[in-house]
């Protein structure tokens, strides 16, 4: 009997893999009707998380990309080109198989991404021996263009430019004496919270590092709450995503601390304003190495929110972007990953979030680099505040 | 070693130590029934949390109360308290009978090893917090703060706010109720009977399977109580909360000595204690290796926890 | 017993006691394939092992098979990537095997050995390490393993004391205090990781590196090999004196101990050779893997490995290694699946898939798919003994 329950689960679980199989080849069946017109048929690929605890950054830059596809196949025929997803989780050590499943890809011409560094550490490697070039929307980590990946591209300016930024903005704008300085220990948070550390000297106060987002027991940070409120600091810098940014911004408010709270782009997100709430988080600032998208934008954001059902998180606007490059390069005819490297390595183009021109490193021309700071508002939404001098 | 961080923040951080301790210690409330009376570490319970956490928001929401809502008056809130606990009561309870049910119970029957328990705890403990975490899409819900800013006593930098005190209270009445209900009344003598004994409890009419379910019920309750005072202090659910919790409560459970239901409570509140003064010491994130540190240091020399191991005094 | 199946009544009842002549006897009336293959000649068993471990060796060409190749072969991740990801965890729930199945000792932290294991090899190779050393894969790998089998000593030593769940705290306590100094000891570099991990050394007659970046096929046999000689070594420790020591230790460790078997010491052994196959597997992770950081090493690691532990039956080899691959296989499988519900990749799902599977599997067969046949029978004896 026991061994007819096995066979019978047996069975059951083949027939599941069967059934699923199937799915599978119907799901890659429907976008092969290329379409009359030229250059279509070709894919773009997206690498990032869209599971995992990190899902919510890669899903605001898959959706920025895919808005973009979106409108190209509208004006071009319906499945001209196709966005392929390829989810990393943001985990290093899941990164390499999934690219080593893209790269056998013969249609993909781009890739956006990898969103992060420590995965754009492992998947790079990969994606320049196979010699597809890569725009990360995301990945600011300041070692990964002294690689000599020549595929690598990143829209988006390092860390180095915006920690200083924000160090300026605290010193010069705020006019904070006392400053306390924490990080998330991620590489992006901790290597931001560095710079500022070391750019505003005597005036920190005190530093601590947090868990990751999700990690910190109980969510709750009494313990760093309780030593800025007794460290007197009239400003608190906090490097690292916008979950944690906001719950501390929550609790610090409940603690009855006054100042103001500083974060860099991880933290431009509605989301913040959620965790902490409105009142909580208004009057924190934001830096972020790119314009306003409320200045340069156009319809963007009321095209995303049409979309999605919600608004344009971080780099949903430089991912919009980083799409556009490559279905402009598409539509000027550069179908081949060689032609498409040459097209971005001298692509010149204004999109809803920056001017982008690449180095020969491939980092984004500095002199293109501008660094906004944004404030929340009381109704929780973020306005652009000032253009941060960089020096 | 940072010591001047922890002077000037010892009287704030004993009384966030405490707060937090409390939560955790009705969180581990669950933990010790379950293994008082099976010998098991129920590792769905921090799902039973996460649950409670996700129905209290949702009839919050559902009456219109959400994180930037304009909030009523002292009685309009005291009734959003009590419809929050209701609410995360019936969801945590029902969720832990509902554990209980699928994944227990038939393994029970066959009299299973009890690593197979542990198994079919984790599968359940998975299936419900990812799909809680598919459709949040692994982000937070934001709820609203109910409880205002409102310092009660203040000592120099130490203030005590209403929450605190609410919190803390809230907790030591759940315990105490427990308490009295494991130790006097008519049901709680079939629990003591169970846990003892099982089989003979059974022979003396005892019905094993009903008792169990109320221990699994209890620690539901309990669970429910906690998730909304965590929502009270942290204001967002979110799918993994119970994930990170639970492990701290089961640590607070070990450590006070598990099984017992005091335990549980001086579990708690040592650990939120030593959290917050080991991460004044040594920083924030090293808030977990100084819990798991001070219980390793504990179990050399206490091997069953501070209080010993027994449910209402009846282990042999 | 209203819903317990009926079980054969003629069988005759094994006691708790152990006899001998009850399991020789059990193993000769043992049907289905472990009775075909415990009735072959010892030059059979060997010819039945070769053809088991060929055919695992033709796995990266399985999707070449017709009909069936394409239902086994994943989607949306390279299959060589998959079956490389097996091999190391196969090689985690051999090592668990040992610590949970042989020696009944609960460990919730196993993956700590893992991480050991990696680190210790990041550190010796990378040129992002403090030491500066930049060695070579082959040259880390005695240093790794040989700290990780010291660390299980360090580690497993002050948990002596403890017995069974007080143990599984502890070890979990463990894990966790390995993720966070993983994540915050500036020395070990937390999510910033080490970059640059050579790969193992050797190129092919044409020059070509043989343990490139596209080609994952070599990493995959290198695995197969290691798990090879892991398997032969612990079948030779199980049946030895420290196997039955440690089937002592596990079924009553006070009568072991009233009996002369010197426990400390036999847990020691089952803790320091868990530690050691973990360690291995972080090696070979290292020698894949160019860029590690402490992302990969959490708590849910050692719960999977364990989970897939039980699953395959603990206390016998073919059951780990079944689990451990179960658990790295499924849900790999599930990637690049449309979900009919909502449109998006079954692969979000995988995790409350994997879960039910566990339930079920642990509900319909709670001493796991492919049981250590003395466990298999005291399960029996317990399901008899179910009060009512």
């Amino acid at each position: 009997m026991r061994q007819g329950l096995a066979r019978v689960i047996g069975g059951a679980s083949i027939l599941g893999l069967l059934a699923t199989g199937a799915a599978a080849c119907n799901s890659s069946n429907n976008n092969n009707n290329n379409n009359a017109g030229a250059n279509c048929g070709y894919e773009i690929a997206f690498f990032g998380a869209l599971t995992g605890s990190a899902a919510n950054l890669g899903i605001n830059i898959e959706q920025g990309a895919e808005l973009a596809v979106d409108q190209y196949n509208d004006a071009n025929g319906a499945n001209c080109i196709t966005i392929k997803k390829f989810d990393s989780q943001g985990d290093p050590a899941v990164a390499p198989g999934v690219a080593n499943q893209l790269v056998q890809d013969p249609k993909i011409l781009a890739i956006i991404g990898p969103a992060f560094s420590g995965e754009s550490e492992a998947a790079d490697p990969i994606f320049n021996e196979a010699k597809i070039p890569t725009i990360s929307p995301s990945a600011t980590r300041p070692s990964l263009s002294t690689h000599g990946w020549s595929v690598f591209h990143r829209a988006v300016a390092n860390d180095d430019f915006q920690g200083p930024a924000a160090a300026n903005y605290i010193k010069t704008v705020l006019n904070a004496t006392k400053v306390y300085v924490a990080d998330d220990q991620s590489a992006y948070g901790a290597g931001l919270a560095d710079i500022v550390k070391q750019k505003l000297g005597s005036l920190v106060v005190g530093s601590d590092k947090t868990e990751a987002d999700g990690k910190q027991p109980n969510n709750d940070f009494s313990g760093l709450v309780n030593k800025i409120v007794a460290s007197n600091a009239d400003a608190f810098f906090y490097g690292g995503y916008y979950k944690n940014a906001g719950l501390i911004r929550g609790q610090l408010t409940a603690a009855g601390w006054k100042g103001v709270q500083v974060g860099g782009d991880g933290v431009n997100d509605p989301g913040f304003a959620q965790a902490a709430g409105n009142a909580a988080a208004a009057g924190s600032i934001v830096t972020c190495p790119c314009s306003s998208p409320t200045a340069a934008g156009g319809t963007f954001n009321a095209d995303y929110q049409a979309k999605w059902s919600t608004a344009a998180g971080v780099y949903s606007d430089v991912a919009f972007d980083a799409a556009n490059i490559i279905l402009n390069g598409i539509k000027a005819g550069n179908t081949t990953i060689d032609k498409m490297q040459t097209y971005i390595n001298g692509v010149n183009y204004t999109g809803v979030a920056n001017t982008y021109k690449f180095t020969a490193t491939g980092e984004l021309d500095p002199s293109l680099v501008k660094v906004w700071s944004f404030k929340v508002q009381p109704d929780g939404s973020v306005a652009a505040d000032q253009n941060i001098p960089l020096s | 070693m940072n010591f001047t961080a922890f002077w000037h923040t010892l009287g704030p951080n004993t009384i966030s130590g405490l707060v937090v301790g409390s939560i955790i210690a009705l969180f581990a409330l669950g933990y010790t029934l379950v293994y008082g009376v099976l010998r098991l570490i129920n590792f769905a319970h921090s799902e039973v949390f996460m649950v409670g956490t996700f129905a209290a928001a949702a009839a919050w929401s559902a009456v219109g109360v959400t994180t930037n809502s304009v909030l009523p008056g002292f009685w309009g809130l005291a009734a959003l308290i009590v419809l929050g606990l209701v609410a995360a009561v019936i969801a945590s309870g029902g969720t832990a009978l509902v554990v209980e049910l699928v994944a227990y119970r038939p393994l029970r029957r066959r009299n299973a090893p009890p690593l197979a328990f542990l198994i079919t705890a984790i599968g359940a403990s998975l299936v419900i917090s990812e799909t809680f975490g598919v459709f949040t899409h692994h982000n937070q819900r934001g709820t609203a703060r109910l409880v205002p800013v409102h310092d009660l006593l203040v000592f120099g930098d130490t203030h005590i706010t209403v929450l605190d005190v609410l919190v803390v209270g809230l907790a030591l009445v759940m315990m105490f109720a427990l308490d009295r209900f494991v130790g006097r009344t008519k049901m709680g003598r079939g629990i003591r009977a169970v846990a003892q004994s099982p089989d003979n409890a059974a022979l003396m009419g005892v019905n094993k399977d009903r008792i169990i379910s109320l221990v699994f019920l209890l620690g539901g309750l309990m669970a429910g109580v906690a998730a909304v005072m965590y929502l009270l202090r942290v204001a967002n659910a979110q799918y993994d909360a119970g994930f990170t919790l639970g492990i701290q409560a089961f640590t607070a459970a070990v450590l006070g000595g598990i099984g017992n239901l005091r335990g549980a409570l001086v579990g708690g509140l040592v650990l939120g204690l030593c959290e917050l003064y080991g991460g004044a010491l040594f920083g924030t994130a090293w808030q977990n290796v100084v819990a798991f540190v001070v219980l390793v240091a504990v179990l050399m020399f206490r091997p069953t926890g501070i209080l010993g191991e027994a449910l209402g005094r009846a282990r042999a | 017993m209203t819903t317990m199946e009926q079980l054969p009544t003629e069988e005759p009842r094994t006691s708790r006691r152990w006899s001998p002549r009850a399991q020789v006897s059990a193993l000769y009336t043992r049907t289905g394939l472990r009775g075909w293959y415990s009735r072959l000649p010892r030059w059979g068993r060997l010819v039945a092992n070769l053809v088991f471990f060929g055919l695992a060796a033709l796995l990266p060409y399985v999707g070449s098979v017709p009909l069936i190749g394409p239902q086994i072969i994943t989607n949306g991740i390279s299959w060589g990537n998959t079956l490389f990801d097996m091999t190391y965890y196969v090689l985690l729930a051999l090592g668990l095997n040992v610590v949970v199945g042989y020696a009944g000792m609960l460990d919730l932290g196993y993956v700590g050995f893992f991480a050991v294991g990696a680190y210790t090899v990041a550190l010796m190779t990378s040129g992002d390490s403090v030491l500066h050393l930049r060695w070579g894969w082959l040259a880390a790998l005695p240093f790794a393993v040989a700290i990780t089998l010291i660390s299980g000593v360090v580690l497993g030593w002050p948990t002596l004391r403890l017995r069974g769940d007080y143990l599984a705290i502890v070890t979990l306590g463990f894990a966790e205090i390995i993720r966070v100094t993983a994540n915050s000891a500036s020395f070990l570099r937390g999510d910033r990781g080490f970059g640059g991990l050579p790969h193992p050394p050797g190129s092919w007659p044409d020059g070509t590196k043989i343990f490139g970046l596209r080609d994952l096929r070599p990493y995959y046999w290198l695995g197969l090999v290691a798990i090879v000689l892991v398997i032969f070594a612990v079948h030779n420790l199980d049946r030895s004196r420290v196997g039955r020591s440690w089937l002592a230790i596990r079924e009553d460790e006070e009568v072991a101990e009233i009996m002369g078997v010197r426990t400390v010491k036999y847990k020691l052994w089952a803790f320091a050779i868990g530690a050691f196959i973990g360690g291995l597997g972080g090696v070979l992770f290292a020698g894949y893997n160019a860029f590690m950081n402490s992302s990969t090493f959490v708590l849910q690691f050692s719960i999977l490995v364990l989970a897939g532990v039980v699953m395959g039956g603990s206390g016998n080899i073919p059951g780990a290694i079944l689990g451990g691959a179960l658990i790295s296989y499924i849900p790999d499988r599930l990637r690049g699946i449309e979900d009919p519900l909502t449109h998006t990749d079954l692969f979000q799902w995988r995790f409350v898939l994997f879960g039910a599977v566990i339930i079920l599997i642990m509900l319909f067969r709670p001493q796991g798919l492919a049981p250590n046949r003395r466990r298999a029978m005291e399960l029996k004896d317990r399901a008899r003994e179910v009060a009512p």
